[in-house]
């Protein structure tokens, strides 16, 4: 079903992106009277910029693509996916601005004083960052190979070239108001055709999906070795869990500029996001209308995309895919530069600056740094992405938050919450949740059908390396006393304290 | 993909090589080792030694450093017990015998007072423990400036002439590791008096032009003047006030925008501006006044000395971990060398305040986030440097 309206949607994106990336600074105001307080990003637009950074190829194309798979169950996906910016705002969105950490690695070093852990956690949101971006590829080159017809291999090469090239010239993500935008077009990108979709089946007389109980029924299994309600639980607590240690979600608070922004921002994120996630349900239910099985040879992630011109026929048809491709396109591309900005960061500023620096005598322009940065950051993933065995976009996604919910959940919570945390508590932690769930993670995506209770554990492990890391965290911690950092009770007075009551302290002596 | 590896092979390979590889570092390791002398090995277990010993010694003669760095000085000394005291009283002791804790400042006393070593044997070192090791102690002067700051004693059961010397001699190297310390905190120290000079430099001819400029304001246009006097209140409230080092570039924004405000008041249409800031970087932690000087400069050198308009432009750019802020001028620029000699800490005659900046800024982030200067005769200059948005242990307002 080759569409040349689609074909063109997707060009405009990718060059939309290349142009925003290239121009950079060059599209913010040039103003010669100038307030610098009316410059400060307002919660509501760091709000939109979260939800556009946020919402990735797994939401707009891989939950529909889920839900309409294996049924209602999946419907907890979203609400898991939201639910994680409620955790977010509840335990950490305030003292985490307060830090003043930059990034997961900042933080750690800034609560925990240790090199290591430090190393560590760097390793960590590389991992995560790359788990991250494989689907985002896989997406991608499904899409391409979709409305053009193009072989397995472009989409995502299409995305790393684009990625690469925009985060390499100073990167999009830096661009609040850009980012911002990216929500609004995804969510008209997605909303449009929803409605035009739901119309026409009004129209023809609303008929009922055509699915067997397994599929309406929440928590029936499809088959004898199927643990539906243990999935779903270690689903929901990986998302709501994991969403705190995604490398490129903590790097938006930063922004805010105090704790209380930093909450307003998470409830209008909250308020975004649950708008968005009404969508992909509507499209899984459509589906089940249109093809009550799914024809041979087509994944159940194509199944957006696959849809409108199935209910329509000509033109409307092919704007209405066009819309659903450019709007896919859109979320693979900003959520995958965001990632691909934090991983870089990473790599450059811990790998790669301190040895170029060293080979070269501190020579090395540290552009020339970044640049070869951005392109391990994307090249990794993509190979990657070919290897993998395709398990589903959202599947793969959600492992990337079992990984961030297994190490950087009990580390940020311990972190800020309790004051007995000792280096190397933190550090076990951080090695028997890693290793946890990296290890189950490869054990999925490498062997095929374990089965039974093995396979359900191993595909979703958050449910146990989560409370395993804490458990380790807190038992280590309290064995070690010796090692609770010596700026501890300094560093949790700025965590908690208010930023008006520091205010006001600091005015004291005038 | 999968019917082309198996699994179990790979995983043995892999391991296979590991374990060879392991096997070969160590061999290596081990031949390395092989080629020292016993000599050359203990030379070099002892220079490490103090390199460690050294490392606590950086923050000055304390409590806690001369804990730590005892250990290390007992294992240079072979000695039963060290103990170092300053004129006050006993800082740590080391090792067996801790009853004699008492007896070190008094036995210090002539070394205190003479400068020199001096060895004391069972006459003096009485002791009720038939067990106790401790019958002799050698105590050295640490001497700073002619000065001498404390002793360093080594415990031990009989005297020898190679111990007096060993105690002597890592005495010295303990006094020369407190005078570095010395200097590490006289720097620091003149940093902070420069701070403070900058502080209270804010131009004798600023003031006077500003005050000058309002009062021309206050008959034609009394709103705008009591605005003026407000922003110049706020300045120099700004500029005086006793926080802590940092605070965020929005503040220190806010502050170059009340201090352009007043300049503009005086040039009027002669002056430009331009500001581009990424709101992204406003909450970035920044030394005080590192913005406003530069600031100065720009206005100074882009305009004073110019007929017609000058411009200025302020660019404050996301650099994915750092923040990049740069201040540019179409004015009359200088002689890159001249500039290269007021970086280098010679005292220029009107840019104090550039090469202080570029001292704290190198001396808070490192020698890489210095100032940046482009610049030639009539091509304006542009200056330009980085902050790290983190940095360990800095805060704004601490």
């Amino acid at each position: 079903m080759s569409n040349p309206l689609s074909l063109a949607a997707v060009v405009l994106v990718c060059l939309t992106t290349l142009a925003v990336g290239g121009l950079g600074l060059r599209l913010s105001r040039r103003t010669s009277d100038f307030y610098v307080a009316g410059r400060t990003v307002s919660p509501r637009l760091n709000a939109s910029a979260i939800g556009g950074e946020y919402l990735s190829a797994a939401s707009f194309l891989g939950v529909a693509g889920l839900i309409y798979d294996q049924g209602v169950d999946m419907v907890w996906l979203p609400v898991g996916y939201t639910l994680g910016y409620l955790v977010l705002l509840v335990i950490v969105a305030a003292p985490m601005r307060r830090s003043g950490a930059y990034t997961l690695p900042d933080f750690a070093e800034a609560r925990l004083g240790s090199r290591a852990i430090r190393l560590v956690s760097s390793a960590l949101v590389i991992g995560i960052g790359c788990l991250y971006l494989i689907p985002q590829f896989q997406g991608a080159s499904l899409t391409l190979t979709l409305v053009t017809g193009a072989p397995a291999w472009a989409g995502g090469f299409v995305v790393m070239v684009v990625i690469a090239l925009a985060v390499g010239a100073g990167g999009m993500r830096s661009i609040t108001l850009v980012q911002a935008m990216q929500y609004w077009i995804k969510l008209t990108a997605l909303a449009v055709p929803a409605f035009v979709l739901l119309a026409l089946w009004f129209r023809s007389g609303s008929p009922s999906p055509q699915v067997d109980p397994s599929w309406h029924v929440p928590l029936s299994p499809t088959s004898p070795d199927d643990h539906p309600t243990y999935r779903t639980v270690s689903i929901v607590l990986a998302l709501c869990l994991g969403t705190m240690g995604l490398p490129h979600v903590l790097v938006r608070y930063y922004t805010n500029p105090d704790g209380v922004g930093a909450r307003r921002t998470t409830v209008t994120v909250i308020a975004l996001l649950g708008t968005f996630y009404l969508l992909p349900p509507i499209y899984a239910a459509l589906g089940r209308v249109a093809y009550p099985t799914l024809p041979a040879g087509v994944g159940s992630d194509t199944i957006v995309l696959r849809l409108p011109e199935t209910f329509v026929d000509g033109l409307t048809g092919q704007l209405l895919t066009a819309m659903l491709a450019g709007g896919a396109f859109a979320a693979f591309l900003s959520t995958a530069s965001g990632l691909a900005m934090s991983v870089t960061g990473v790599i450059d500023q811990e790998l790669l600056r301190p040895r170029l620096a060293r080979f070269a005598g501190g020579d090395v322009p540290g552009i020339r740094g970044f640049r070869i940065s951005a392109v391990l950051a994307v090249l990794v993933p993509y190979v990657l992405s070919r290897v993998a065995e395709p398990l589903g976009l959202a599947t793969t996604v959600g492992l990337a938050f079992a990984l961030a919910a297994a190490t950087f959940a009990p580390l940020i919570m311990l972190g800020v919450w309790w004051r007995r945390l000792s280096t190397w508590g933190a550090m076990a932690g951080l090695l028997v949740g890693g290793t946890a769930a990296l290890g189950s993670i490869m054990t999925t995506m490498v062997v095929d059908d374990l089965g039974g209770w093995a396979g359900a554990i191993l595909a979703n492990p958050a449910m146990w390396a989560t409370p395993l890391a804490l458990a380790t965290a807190v038992i280590v911690s309290l064995a070690t006393p010796g090692r609770i950092p010596a700026g501890t009770t300094r560093t949790m007075v700025r965590l908690h304290t208010p930023e008006r009551v520091a205010l006001a302290r600091s005015r004291l002596p005038e | 993909m999968r019917e082309g590896i198996h699994w179990p092979t790979a995983v043995v390979v892999v391991a296979t090589m590991l374990l060879l590889w392991l096997a070969v570092w160590l061999l290596r390791r081990s031949r390395r080792r092989g080629f020292l002398s016993e000599v050359d090995r203990a030379t070099y277990a002892t220079l490490h030694t103090a390199s460690l010993a050294s490392q606590h010694l950086g923050d000055g003669l304390t409590p806690d450093a001369a804990e730590r760095a005892g250990r290390h000085l007992l294992s240079i000394l072979g000695a039963h017990a060290v103990s170092l005291s300053d004129s006050g009283g006993v800082l740590s002791w080391t090792g067996t015998g801790e009853h004699h804790r008492r007896q070190a400042l008094e036995l210090g006393d002539q070394t205190r007072t003479s400068g020199r070593t001096v060895v004391h044997d069972g006459a003096v070192i009485t002791c009720g423990d038939p067990d106790c090791p401790v019958r002799t102690a050698v105590t050295a002067p640490l001497v700073m400036d002619d000065l001498v700051m404390g002793t360093l004693t080594a415990w031990t059961e009989q005297p020898s002439p190679g111990l007096a010397r060993a105690t002597e001699e890592v005495a010295a190297w303990v006094s020369s590791q407190l005078a570095l310390a010395e200097l590490a905190r006289t720097r620091t120290r003149v940093m902070e008096a420069e701070l403070r000079a900058l502080r209270a430099q804010i131009s004798p001819h600023f003031i006077y032009n500003s005050l000058a400029a309002i009062a021309s304001f206050v008959r034609t246009d009394p709103d705008r003047a009591r605005e003026l006097l407000n922003d110049f209140a706020d300045f120099t409230r700004y500029a005086l006030r006793t926080g802590g080092p940092f605070t965020t570039l929005a503040e220190e924004l806010r502050n170059v925008e009340r201090y352009l405000v007043l300049e503009q008041a005086r040039f009027g249409e002669r002056l430009e501006i331009s500001l581009l800031v990424a709101p992204e970087v406003l909450p970035v932690t920044v030394p005080y006044l590192a913005v406003q000087p530069l600031v100065e400069n720009a206005v100074r050198h882009g305009l004073a000395t110019k007929e017609g308009t000058g411009h200025v432009t302020i660019t404050a750019r996301d650099r994915g971990s750092d923040a990049e802020i740069s201040i540019e001028d179409d004015g009359v620029g200088s002689d890159p060398d001249r500039i290269r000699h007021i970086l280098d800490g010679a005292n220029g005659s009107d840019s104090v305040g550039l090469g202080n900046v570029d001292a704290r800024l190198r001396q808070v982030y490192g020698d890489e986030f210095g100032l940046v200067v482009e610049t030639a005769e009539g091509a304006g200059t542009k200056v330009t440097f980085r902050v790290p948005k983190f940095a360990p242990g800095i805060h704004a307002g601490s």
